[in-house]
Parts: C-alpha cells; sequence; structure tokens
C-alpha cells in the first residue's frame, strides 16, 4: 500500500489524505500514518514544486560539472563526494561510472559566482583531479514534465 | 438507439433506402450543436483515453512513413501485424490463431463488427444483446438485414446480461449473440462463470457469439475474460479487438477479427470490396504497440483506476447512486432521484453547470434514468465536475 501512496505523492504532493484514501481504498487514519512513518523513515524526502523560473524573469545559472578524484583507502569515493555535498550550491551529486567520477550539478545567481565555487571551493578539495564545467543554456525537461510547448488534448467534447 | 421519434417518411420515391429510414438517427444530435456553443466546459462526454498515443508507437510509425512505406497492404492486413497478433493472442489467453487465415485487421472495431454481422446474417435472423449497449451494435445489426433482440440489464444485475435472460429470447431465428464486455457505456465486466453459462446457451442452440473485447485492458481489480477461450467456444466465437482504448490510439483506426478460417474468408470478401486493407501506418503502430506497448498500459491503468474510485465516490456522496464499474473508463450513475430524464438531465447540466454528460438513452431504452460519465480526464477535472453536479443535484433533487 505505501507504494501505491508514494506513486500517487510523487505525481502530485497535494493529493489530500482523503483523496488518497479513494484512491486506494484504505482507511484516510491508515494513509495518514503510513505518510507520517514514511516521512520519519526518510522514505519521502522532501516535498517541492517543479518551476519554470524564466516565467518569472528570475536567471538561475546552473553548471554540470564532471570531477575526476582520486579514491581514497577505506572510504572510497565517498568522503570526497561528502565534502562536496555539505556546499549548498551544490543540488545534486552523483557517482558515476566512465570517464569521470562525481556530476556535481551547481545552481548560483550568475556565471561569475558559479565560476567562483568551481574555481576556489571545489577544484582545490584534496583529491579532486580535474573539473570540466559545462553551462546549462536550455532546459526542455525536468523530471518528466516538458517545459514549453507541452502537448494539449486534442480530442473533441463528446465522443459515444 | 431508442431516443428518436420514428419519423419514417418512407415515400416511394424517397433518395434514401427504406433500411436506412429505419435506423433511428441519433438522439442527442442536438445536445452535440448545443455543446459547441458553450465556452469552459468540463466534458466527461468523450469515449477515449485523455492520452495522446505513447510517443514510441508515433516514432515508429513516422519511421515506416520516412522508410516509404505508404502502401496499400495485404487485404488481411501487414503480415507483421497479423504475427503479432497471433502471438500477442496465444500470450495472453492461450488462443492460436493463424495468421494467415484466421486473423483480419480492419479499420477499428467499428468496421470489424460491421463486416462480422454482414458476414453471417441472413435477412431476418435475430441477435441478442443486452440493453444499454454501445450504440452501433443496434444498426450495425439492421444494416447487415439482421433484428436486434434486446435483453434489459440494470444497476440492480450490475448491467451483466443474464444467461436467461438469452436463452428466454432464443428462436428458430436466433443467429448469435453480441456482447461486449468490459461494456461502454456501463463499465460492467462479466466473470469466467457468468460467461461460460452463456457460451453454453450459444454450444446448446448452436450460436456464433460475436465478442467486442475493446475494453480488455481495461480492468480492475478482476481478470478479463476473453470469451474465446473458454472450453469449446473458440470456433463458434468472433473475437473483435483493437488498439484504441487500450494504446490511446483511437484515430488511428486499427482493429481486428479472429475466428474461423471459414468466418475471416467471408467477412475479408468484403473488407475488400468496400476498404481495401487498414492504413499502413496505422499497421505499422500498432506493430510497435504490441511488440512494446505493455509498459505504458500498465501505467495508464493504475491511473485510470485511482480515477475511477475517484469519481464513483464522488457521485454515489452528491447523489446519483452508482454501480462500481469494473471496466472501461465510464462511470454509469442512475439520475432518477431528479426526476428528470436521461436527456433532459444532460442537458440543463450542460447549460446551468457546463458539465457534458452523455445521457444513458443513446445506448439503449434501458439506459434511460443513467449518464455515462467518462473518467478518463484528468483527477483536477473530475473533482471540479463533481463540484459543480452536486450544486446541480442539490438545486434540482425532489425530496
Amino acid at each position: 500500500m505505501i507504494k501505491e501512496i508514494l506513486k500517487i505523492l510523487e505525481n502530485d504532493a497535494r493529493t489530500t489524505t482523503k483523496q488518497i484514501s479513494t484512491m486506494t481504498g484504505t482507511p484516510g487514519a491508515e494513509v495518514s500514518k503510513l505518510i507520517k512513518q514514511a516521512e520519519k523513515e526518510r522514505t519521502i524526502l522532501k516535498y517541492k514544486t517543479i518551476i519554470n523560473w524564466e516565467k518569472v524573469g528570475d536567471e538561475q545559472v546552473w553548471a554540470l560539472i564532471e570531477v575526476k578524484v582520486s579514491p581514497q583507502r577505506d572510504v572510497g569515493f565517498d568522503a570526497i563526494a561528502e565534502r562536496i555535498y555539505r556546499f549548498p550550491q551544490a543540488r545534486t551529486v552523483y557517482l558515476l561510472s566512465g570517464t569521470y567520477d562525481l556530476l556535481v550539478m551547481v545552481m548560483d545567481k550568475t556565471m561569475h559566482e558559479v565560476a567562483n565555487f568551481v574555481s576556489q571551493k571545489l577544484a582545490p578539495i584534496e583529491g579532486v583531479q580535474g573539473t570540466v564545467t559545462h553551462f546549462m543554456l536550455k532546459r526542455y525537461k525536468e523530471d518528466g514534465e516538458i517545459l514549453e510547448g507541452k502537448e494539449e488534448i486534442k480530442r473533441q467534447p463528446v465522443i459515444l | 438507439m431508442s431516443t428518436s421519434s420514428h419519423h419514417q417518411h418512407n415515400k416511394e420515391n424517397s433518395l434514401t433506402s427504406k433500411l436506412v429510414s429505419q435506423i433511428s438517427p441519433s438522439g442527442i444530435r442536438k445536445f452535440f450543436d448545443l455543446l459547441a456553443s458553450i465556452e469552459g466546459v468540463i466534458s466527461l462526454g468523450v469515449g477515449e483515453p485523455d492520452y495522446a498515443t505513447p510517443w514510441h508507437i508515433r516514432e515508429a510509425a513516422i519511421y515506416s512513413l520516412e522508410k516509404g512505406y505508404t502502401m496499400y497492404t495485404s487485404n488481411l492486413g501487414t503480415p507483421e501485424l497479423r504475427q503479432e497478433l497471433s502471438r500477442y493472442l496465444k500470450d495472453t489467453y492461450n488462443l492460436e490463431y493463424d495468421p494467415a487465415s484466421e486473423l483480419l485487421i480492419t479499420v477499428g472495431v467499428s468496421e470489424a463488427l460491421d463486416l462480422a454481422m454482414r458476414a453471417i446474417l441472413n435477412p431476418g435472423d435475430e441477435v441478442i444483446m443486452p440493453d444499454p449497449c454501445y450504440v452501433s451494435y443496434n444498426p450495425c445489426v439492421m444494416l447487415a438485414g439482421g433484428t436486434p433482440v434486446m435483453v434489459p440489464t440494470n444497476q440492480e444485475n450490475s448491467f451483466e446480461i443474464s444467461p436467461a435472460d438469452i436463452e428466454a429470447r432464443v428462436t428458430s431465428k436466433t443467429k448469435g449473440i453480441l456482447i461486449g464486455y468490459p461494456a461502454n457505456p456501463t463499465g460492467a465486466v462479466m466473470t469466467r462463470d457468468k460467461l461460460s453459462q452463456i457460451a453454453e446457451i450459444a454450444r446448446r442452440h448452436q450460436l456464433l457469439v460475436v465478442s467486442d473485447e475493446i475494453y480488455a485492458k481495461l480492468v480492475y481489480g478482476v481478470e478479463h475474460t476473453c470469451f474465446a477461450s473458454l472450453p469449446q467456444m473458440k470456433e463458434s466465437t468472433i473475437l473483435l479487438g483493437g488498439f484504441s482504448k487500450a494504446y490511446a490510439m483511437t484515430g488511428w483506426r486499427i482493429g481486428y477479427a479472429a475466428a474461423t478460417k471459414e468466418v475471416i474468408a467471408a467477412m475479408t470478401k468484403i473488407h475488400q470490396y468496400t476498404m481495401l486493407c487498414a492504413s499502413i501506418m496505422g499497421q505499422a503502430a500498432a506493430t510497435e504497440a504490441l511488440k512494446a506497448g505493455e509498459d505504458s498500459i500498465t501505467e495508464m491503468v493504475e491511473d485510470y483506476n485511482r480515477r475511477r474510485l475517484v469519481i464513483v465516490e464522488g457521485l454515489n456522496d452528491i447523489g446519483l447512486p452508482c454501480f462500481e464499474p469494473k471496466g472501461a473508463f465510464y462511470a454509469f450513475p442512475s439520475i432518477r432521484g431528479t426526476g428528470m430524464t436521461s436527456e433532459e438531465f444532460a442537458e440543463r447540466l450542460l447549460k446551468e453547470e457546463k458539465v457534458a454528460v452523455v445521457p444513458g438513452n443513446a445506448f439503449g431504452q434501458c439506459g434511460e434514468g443513467y449518464i455515462r460519465c467518462c473518467y478518463a480526464t484528468s483527477l483536477a477535472e473530475i473533482e471540479e465536475a463533481l463540484s459543480r453536479m452536486k450544486r446541480f443535484v442539490a438545486k434540482h433533487k425532489k425530496v
């Protein structure tokens, strides 16, 4: 049941307990209990909203940074990853297979600030061998949502 | 279709045929026109998914166009599609149909139904079917020279056609039984057990069963039984299916018939002279749907199920008693508590609250007193529609 509830919330975090109760045929009290538990166990990490900030004229600068790292004995990549993800500018941090090790997505207000973060904070970390910074030029799709030009439903209002 | 006034001007020199003039026009035509003139309508009046065809299916059709597949196909349909369909029917129902002679690809299930009726009926042959039922069942039988014999169903028997009622209507002229479960407009699904009883009657009286299973994939918490998969029924069933509902492919117009070699050959004769073949683009898309469409279906069905539970509870809460539909994407609540006819209800609901539903009598006499609400629309729209209907019902409820 918790999986079914999580699927509903992942798609729309504003779905009410009552609605979830109807959709899953589970008593409301049970739904509340399961959600609270998931929040406590950090299965549900956070409720957030996907926003197209450009619509309100807010510029955000996003950069995708490839980081090559020398792994350390006993802790592998984790210790360096932690040093990076503690910075609030680092919004997403992944360990990847392939030609580089960590993928860090950084968000800041200006390109200058992002560049500063990379050169002053990220690159000098011990164990970081090198970085390649890609500035994001355009977002087409975010977490499954198409930002502009999403298809409309084109059907007729009554069809037998 | 029962709604209309039977004004048959059978003038001797009428330009149209007597047969066609016997068929009632859809009684809700004026309702469509009214609908077109109103802005801001929330429509629960549709009979199709609110998704566009999954991208991988569209992409496959685009690719086939790019490669120059723009010609006629075999009358039966492309070998690839028939091959995939044969595999699909084997995997899903353990039914073996020879792709070379027992499957026919048609322009939607609508064409398949027309072909089936024309292929099997002699003038005056009777076909037993449930009332209410999909709008084309009755006219298709009549256009093929047959006589529809209606079996009333209602909310109390969950809109399931009763085997005893069928048997009571069997005469020396009865040629077949036409059923469509999961059902449009009611959402009813029949259990394997009940269908077996119908199979038993068909065997006893040597009747053909035409089973329209276009909604086969859309069932909730129950299993769909393919009529042809019942013991010894493959030979006497004409199985009709299609891609429109499950794969959100209504506009592609691809359906199919699966039956004995003899029946398929007869249907193919008509098909080849009237339609030639289904469109090759549509067939390319359908082939991709069968090869790789299962995942998108699972997600879609989960989504419909949530909406189904919301609308059924909502309708019951506002005083429109609704039996729990187990399939398709329709709820079919009773509006008798308002004292209005189905058409009156639908028309006033549209004018007063801008919600479009389909009056139940469009689907037969026994649909009177009900409305069809399609829940293949977003949850937000369903909830808004429910709140408007709540206001409407509260205003008009007879105490």
